[in-house]
């Protein structure tokens, strides 16, 4: 308890807002490569998910390729890329370690939200005459919605936790008071960088939290994930044949 | 199934534990025991090195000089860290190892405030146990120090810290990130030197920031290879804002005397340029210890 106290005292003392690295800088720089990085890996993951979820195809691909991208140490990775890039592109670096770390749950959560819709409602409204196009900004992406939102949500819980590793290639954000401490055993200033990361995790979390609440199409439960777990999420609807009854 | 399983994992924790077990039997079997070459009486001479391919090569150099000198020599390297080895130099398992003064000081006394090369080594003397001395300190050091690039060294005049300020262009230092917060930092130049910098915690890539320019004073060991492969100028430190580490034999008192001789020969022609280019052949021509040592002791006229 200790401890924490001296972490507070750190926090709140006045010179956190003074010297080389002041504390509202830090955390500006961290939230700023989260944002950046996370919208870029959104960019990539979610037309390349829908496109996979629309049609279905490129599923074991994807997986696969996420999964890799998943095992990649993040750590290894900048330190690897700022060699590749040179030291004169650092950010570079950095923020392409952090796309990569954010796209496969971005990814997942984009063509799972597509898997996840009922094959029968699509079918439905594709005998209504909808085109593909309708279908899917009618229909798969409101449903997908909160799926997607989710992916975003533990993509960007992984990258603000991650970003922490820029300090190390001399980009600053809140890691640097991490990495910095270590060396010199300053136990409060390695504490009060840690506690600050997860208050942003805990708000940039209770944030998404929210949102998804809000995308979930009116008149729909099947997006909240107790209905979905008990649904089978790999049904295909087969033309030509009826549809069971009794079943999901 | 998952019992299975768990019984499988269990078993192999079991096998890999019990492994451990009988290995770490092996290693303490060695070192620990202090039976047979108790305090270096005997005629075998053992020398010790760091995990260090730097210290393993000056450890090398040591053992061939005094192979060459007629004794027997039994070489125990790759011991570790100083809290591994020490204990067995102590205890006189091991006989001779290279040490550094100003890390073995602050071992020894870690509220230390001697830095000047000559202090340091004034002050271990008086540090070091019963049974444990030195011999004469080399001028190689393997410590912290400010380098620039050879071309704004040339730009700027540089030699020594002192020379930094008359520079007029914005100095930035490079470093590690507690750099920033050590007494040899920024505010330790200013104090000693009266020298104003910025600080950029370059990390890793200290070296590769200097050479692109990011940063222009970089702070690298003074043993480190790329000073020689990047052609880096060392800015020598008059005042002592680094605490100097200088080479230096640690021996057990019992033989100090009979090796003196060979061994402080050995250290009066290591000099810092040809520590740097020795751990150059080590790391980036990949030469092995014996073939540099055999290598240095001829081309000084040691052996």
């Amino acid at each position: 308890m200790n401890l924490l106290a001296d972490a507070f005292r750190w926090l709140f003392s006045p010179e956190r807002l003074t010297g080389g690295q002041p504390l509202p800088a830090a955390i500006g720089e961290h939230l700023w490569y989260t944002f950046v990085s996370v919208l870029i890996a959104a960019l990539i993951a979610i037309p390349l998910g829908w496109l996979i979820g629309h049609t279905g195809r490129g599923r074991e691909i994807a997986v696969a390729i996420s999964g890799a991208a998943r095992a990649l140490p993040s750590f290894g990775l900048i330190v690897l890329l700022v060699l590749l890039v040179g030291v004169l592109n650092k950010p570079l670096a950095a923020v392409t370690a952090f796309v990569i770390l954010a796209i496969p749950s971005i990814l997942a959560g984009a063509y799972a939200g597509f898997e996840a819709i009922d094959r029968r409602v699509i079918d439905a409204a594709r005998a209504m005459g909808m085109t593909e196009w309708q279908v899917l900004w009618k229909v798969e992406v409101p449903l997908g919605m909160p799926l997607l939102i989710g992916g975003l949500r533990s993509a960007t819980l992984q990258v603000v936790a991650t970003v922490a590793i820029a300090a190390y290639v001399n980009l600053g954000g809140l890691g640097y008071y991490i990495i910095q401490g270590v060396p010199l055993r300053r136990f409060d200033q390695i504490l009060g960088g840690a506690l600050v990361i997860v208050a942003l995790a805990l708000l940039l979390d209770g944030l998404f939290a929210l949102v998804q609440r809000f995308v979930v199409p009116r008149g729909v439960s099947a997006g909240r994930p107790r209905e979905l777990r008990s649904s089978p999420t790999r049904r295909r609807a087969v033309v030509g044949t009826p549809i069971e009854e009794g079943k999901g | 199934m998952f019992t299975a399983r768990n019984k499988g994992r269990l078993a192999l924790g079991a096998a890999v534990v019990g492994a451990a077990l009988a290995l770490s039997g092996c290693a303490s079997g060695d070192p620990l025991d202090p039976g047979t070459d108790d305090g270096g009486s005997t005629d075998t001479i053992t020398i010790g090195s760091q995990a260090y391919y730097s210290n393993e090569v000056i450890a090398e150099i040591y053992a061939q000089a005094l192979e060459n000198a007629g004794f027997t020599v039994e070489r125990d390297f790759n011991i570790g860290q100083r809290d591994a080895y020490l204990p067995s130099l102590e205890s006189g398992e091991v006989d001779l190892f290279p040490e550094y003064t100003g890390n073995l000081l602050q071992y020894y006394v870690p509220d230390t405030t001697a830095t000047t090369s000559d202090d340091v080594y004034a002050d271990l003397q008086d540090a070091l146990p019963d049974g444990l001395e030195v011999l004469d300190q080399s001028s190689a050091t393997d410590q912290d120090s400010y380098n620039v690039t050879a071309a704004f060294a040339e730009e700027n005049n540089l030699e020594s810290l002192a020379d930094l300020k008359n520079v007029t262009v914005p100095l930035t230092l490079g470093g590690a990130p507690e750099l920033e917060e050590r007494p040899y930092g920024p505010s330790g130049l200013l104090e000693k030197y009266g020298v104003t910098v910025g600080f950029s915690a370059t990390g890793d890539t200290t070296v590769e920031d200097l050479l692109a320019g990011t940063i222009n004073i970089a702070n690298v060991y003074s043993a480190d290879p790329r000073i020689q492969t990047e052609d880096l100028v060392t800015l020598s430190d008059p005042d002592g804002l680094f605490l100097a580490s200088n080479v230096v034999p640690l021996v057990n008192s019992d033989i100090a005397d009979q090796i003196a001789d060979v061994i402080n020969a050995v250290s009066a022609k290591l000099t810092p340029e040809g520590l740097v280019a020795l751990n150059v052949k080590s790391t980036v021509d990949q030469e092995s210890s014996e073939d540099i040592a055999t290598e240095w002791l001829t081309d000084n006229g040691l052996i």
